[in-house]
């Protein structure tokens, strides 16, 4: 166990309020997110957040530290999830939860040359327009990139949310969610460029 | 042996490799294309920092408060197992 980890729960052992309350701060939000990849609605991911933490506290004392403990915390709200997905299944869409959205919705911005192009096949035709920095200084930037977030596959939205907004390394994301190396990484790059495109147009300068 | 030309990998692929790349999970031949592709292609330097700025601004959601409620309920819940346990 780390040094770190070995602290926290000895702290949380003993009752500690503000270690707790740190906690909540730093990872309810991600696990709400994660959560709703297996949930109806945002509502029941906080239902389920609720008990993982109820889970987690109880299990504390059985914590042995094989893995960090936030990798060991998530895998108890992924626990947690699935049963109460799995109880709603019937009111649920099967659809809703795991088909891969549909990606012709998207308004192509930038384009590339036909495999066939006799120069330079499968280059930029239209490259993609720099963007300007105030543009993403903007709070209108965050807006649209948690909006492109929410909308994603289920399982692109819990990869970028550990991975991009909570700055995990890719060997905790797969040991959190029980994924292999390369699935983390090809469900990680498309919700990326996802993201990305959801940015473009937009901020790009004269662009709306 | 000849330097790689940007028409070895295209600007099309070049795009779908850019999260392995920041990983440092290619092999070591094909980061080297995608380096030297790099060097001499505008639009996919231009891509890549894009892409980089986004992974820096989606980090920035991590950032948002919690709702007090949502506090005090597991608050709540944590003092219930403290008496508890």
């Amino acid at each position: 166990m780390s040094a770190e980890d070995r602290d926290l729960v000895a702290r949380l052992r003993a009752g500690d309020e503000r270690t707790f309350l740190a906690m909540v701060e730093k990872s309810h939000r991600a696990m709400v997110r994660v959560a709703m990849g297996y949930v109806a609605s945002e509502a029941i991911a906080e239902e389920v957040v609720q008990e993982a933490w109820v889970g987690i506290l109880q299990g504390l004392a059985k914590f042995e530290g094989r893995c960090p403990l936030r990798a060991w915390m998530f895998r108890i709200l992924v626990n947690c999830a699935k049963m109460r997905g799995g109880r709603e299944a019937r009111s649920v869409p099967f659809s809703a939860l795991e088909t891969e959205d549909a990606e012709g919705e998207r308004r192509p911005i930038e384009s590339f040359r036909p495999p066939d192009d006799p120069r330079w096949p499968g280059h930029w035709a239209q490259g993609p327009d720099r963007w300007t920095d105030e543009r993403l200084a903007d709070a209108e930037a965050l807006v649209r990139i948690k909006a492109e977030i929410e909308r994603l596959p289920p399982n692109q939205r819990q990869v970028i949310t550990l991975r991009d907004i909570e700055d995990w390394d890719s060997a905790e994301v797969c040991e959190a969610l029980g994924i292999s190396e390369a699935n983390q990484r090809v469900l990680l790059h498309r919700a990326r460029t996802k993201v990305r495109h959801a940015l473009a147009g937009w901020a790009a300068e004269g662009g709306t | 042996m000849s330097a790689a030309r940007p028409q070895d990998l295209a600007c099309r692929e070049l795009v779908e490799l850019l999260t392995e790349f920041l990983d440092g999970a290619l092999d070591e031949r094909t980061r080297t294309q995608v380096e030297q592709h790099l060097v001499l292609c505008p639009g996919c330097t231009e891509y890549l920092r894009q892409f980089r700025t986004t992974i820096g601004a989606t980090r920035k959601l991590a950032e948002e408060d919690l709702p007090d409620r949502v506090r005090e309920k597991l608050l709540d819940a944590f003092r219930h197992w403290r008496h508890g346990s």
